[in-house]
């Protein structure tokens, strides 16, 4: 395969990609490694450097949008990614030291993990009154938008919410992904955040957790211009127009083939990496 | 009492669109570099599938801003993405100073210990 084409290839596949983790929510990140790794044959250790950075180039692209709901809480999402930072600088430094087959059997399992959860209804936590000390100490309590009216709500749990989000950030700086569905975890189920709360902040939290790696792959001459480019420009152009439709579109089946994709993807990464083959 | 939420709201607007507008110049970097990349290579054979890890040149700021000067496509590319990676540190930046101007001094801290992991990544990897 030429270069033209095989640039042009990549940049429909992560186009479609970012397109459909918009559109679900499921983000685009998690699929990028394996569609590179699997289908073009691609070292996983250019796929993941290439996902970091499109991880990071949907998140900035999409803070605007979200801001403006008002939903996500900057004091939350600033607090929990001392926690992030950190893990994705352990993740990445992790990742240099197993074998490649090693990182495709942990992205295995995240990705069936992520399969499952987006098949499970999330439930908004009923907004819980009493107060905990540390998330009042910290100012971690908010208000959001509920109709026309704004809604209080209080954080628990604050040391399990943070202990999760290093788990969130090793993963991310490890496989390459957003690991936005683990972050929604810590802060909706652990922390009790309201789940609008969770998904925006966690977009924020995104970016800079993954920025916290991308310079450790840059520098270890993991991010291949050559890769990196059609992946990033891909996504980019994607996501924003599933941001655009994402309205308009019914979701609910699209996440069911999306979630079998990533179901497949899952299995045909533990197989090459058990293996061998990554 | 003041409305957490809300006093936050107006900064965090503004940067959200400085975040929107980086990721959009960082973007038109790497599609200009991306045209001189295809112009050389175009046609050459592609091969990923073996990692051997980017030339020097591709690795460090100093190396990645004098090959873009030079309009090397490859090194304009990098520079691109590099300047994408700065996005997020930047917006952690300008929540230092929002957090000043309020003057939560407990969250100019925190988020002053978020840009030291930061920095401490970037610089401790040998980019910048």
């Amino acid at each position: 395969m030429t270069i033209l084409a095989f640039t042009v290839f990549i940049a429909l596949g992560s186009f479609v990609a970012g397109f459909l983790g918009a559109l679900t929510g499921l983000g685009g990140g998690v699929v990028i490694v394996p569609l590179l790794a699997l289908v073009f044959g691609v070292d996983i250790r250019y796929a993941i450097g290439a996902s970091l950075v499109s991880v990071i180039a949907t998140s900035s692209g999409a803070a605007a949008a979200y801001v403006r709901e008002g939903y996500s809480n900057i004091r939350i999402g600033m607090f929990l990614e001392i926690a992030t930072t950190v893990g994705a600088i352990v993740g990445a430094i992790i990742a240099t030291h197993i074998t490649t087959n090693a990182i495709g059997i942990v992205f295995g399992l995240v990705l069936l993990y992520s399969a499952f959860l987006s098949g499970r209804p999330q439930p908004d936590v009923p907004v819980d009154a009493t107060p905990d000390r540390m998330a009042s100490a910290l100012r971690l309590n908010g208000f959001y938008p509920v109709g026309t009216q704004m809604r209080a709500y209080t954080v628990h749990r604050v040391p399990l919410g943070f202990s999760l989000m290093f788990g969130a950030g090793t993963l991310s700086g490890l496989l390459g992904i957003g690991s936005g569905a683990i972050k929604v975890i810590a802060m909706d189920q652990a922390m009790r955040i309201p789940f609008k709360v969770s998904t925006t902040t966690s977009n924020f939290m995104i970016g800079v957790t993954a920025a916290a790696s991308a310079g450790i792959y840059l520098s270890r001459g993991y991010v291949d211009p050559g890769i990196a480019m059609p992946v990033m420009l891909g996504v980019l152009a994607g996501s924003m127009l599933g941001a655009r439709v994402l309205v308009k579109a019914r979701t609910k089946w699209l996440r069911v083939v999306f979630s079998a994709v990533i179901v497949m993807l899952a299995f045909e990464m533990l197989y090459n990496g058990f293996s061998g083959k990554l | 009492m003041t409305h957490p939420l809300l006093d936050d709201h107006g900064i965090e607007v503004m940067i959200g669109n400085l975040l929107r507008a980086g990721v959009m110049i960082a973007a038109t970097v790497v599609a200009c570099g991306a045209v001189i990349y295809l112009s050389h290579y175009a046609f050459a054979p592609a091969n990923f599938r073996v990692f051997r890890g980017e030339a020097a040149a591709l690795r460090t700021l100093p190396a990645i801003v004098k090959g873009a000067m030079h309009l090397h496509g490859k090194s304009i590319i990098q520079f691109g993405l590099l300047l994408l990676i700065a996005t997020p540190i930047a917006r952690v930046m300008f929540a230092v100073v929002g957090f000043a101007i309020e003057r939560d001094y407990l969250y100019v801290a925190l988020t002053l210990i978020v840009l030291g992991v930061l920095l401490y990544s970037l610089l401790g990897s040998g980019v910048a």
